[in-house]
């Protein structure tokens, strides 16, 4: 089985690989030092959230903006997490969930839902390995190379992380109108606390945390339980 | 930043994310029921993911103008089902062309 899970989990590294790449030049370009890029990457093994939090550090922003950021941003694990516990096996549990809980990120959860009936602890522990290297491998790379690199690449791959976002969403709302909405709403919001000067105060990772929520209550009021159609 | 304010910071940023994750698999065994809560959280992603992608985007290459060949292709790739890592490299690679064309002018 940690086999079986090692192989399904090459293809997720690979793409962490280059997506992290894009995290290390950024992380690099914002200030920080090679190796506190890669301590953030093996700590944290997520995207967005590491995307906000070295945002909110290069800000200087408060130790609470940065809980409140990372606990709204990765919210979403709390609901992959939940069902997992759902379909998680018999000997899966404990001491197990509370280690292995740790890889539980949007692609390795979407892997392990797609595979049969249960999921075994030894399949899902092999599911984490690949990606894990590839994640960490890759913000390695990109930060030690966003110094010697010209900036021609680096300014290249520096868009691929919000490419990996975008490849999120787009196909999520061409297939369901809920979704679709709320992420509109979310940018426009977003595009307020950018342009108009009011809110310059408002800092960036306060700024995620207001249009996500505004635009999730929003669009569970309107279009309840249309979040999975 | 220092080290030591950078290690406490990167405490925090770990600790959050990692509870936001284990807690909930550790001890939840029922399903939420409430539709308005589960929606809330499905929707959660989607405009997380919306919000730090615009404007941000438009910003993140030395020309707005390469970063919106970058944008225009990521949308066009994703809504054609292309895989992530299909229309991350794709991106990057128009803004890495475009930059060029641009710095030619």
């Amino acid at each position: 089985m940690i086999k079986k899970g090692i192989r399904d989990g090459i293809p997720i590294g690979l793409g962490y690989f280059s997506v992290s790449f894009s995290f290390g030049i950024l992380a690099v370009s914002n200030g920080f030092e090679w190796w506190e890029a890669l301590l953030v990457s093996m700590a944290n093994l997520t995207s967005a959230g590491q995307y906000a939090g070295i945002t909110v550090m290069a800000a200087a922003g408060g130790l609470v903006e940065m809980a409140v950021s990372q606990f709204v941003i990765n919210l979403r694990y709390a609901l992959m997490s939940l069902s997992l516990s759902q379909k998680a096996d018999r000997k899966f549990r404990g001491i197990y969930r509370l280690i292995l809980g740790f890889g539980i990120t949007d692609e390795i959860f979407a892997v392990a839902m797609n595979t049969g009936k249960e999921i075994k602890r030894s399949y899902f522990f092999g599911l984490i390995i690949a990606p894990y290297i590839g994640w960490t491998l890759g913000t390695l790379t990109g930060a030690v190379c966003g110094n010697i690199m010209p900036s021609v690449i680096c300014d290249a791959l520096g868009i691929a992380l919000y490419g990996m976002f975008i490849a999120i969403i787009v196909p999520a709302a061409k297939k369901n109108r809920a979704v679709l909405f709320v992420a509109a709403v979310s940018a426009a919001i977003s595009c307020m606390f950018y342009y108009i000067p009011v809110f310059d105060k408002i800092s960036s990772g306060f700024a995620i945390i207001i249009c996500a929520v505004m635009a999730s209550a929003l669009g569970a009021a309107l279009f309840p339980g249309r979040e999975a159609d | 930043m220092d080290s030591y304010e950078f290690l406490l910071y990167l405490g925090v940023m770990a600790g959050v994310t990692y509870l936001v994750r284990a807690v909930p698999f550790v001890l939840v065994k029922n399903k939420i029921e409430n539709k308005y809560v589960r929606s809330f959280l499905g929707y959660i992603p989607y405009a997380v993911l919306a919000a730090m992608t615009i404007p941000g985007v438009f910003y993140s290459t030395r020309y707005f103008l390469s970063a919106v060949c970058g944008f225009v292709t990521a949308v066009l790739l994703a809504y054609f089902g292309k895989s992530l890592i299909t229309v991350a490299l794709s991106a990057s690679l128009a803004v890495f062309v475009s930059g060029i064309v641009i710095d030619c002018f």
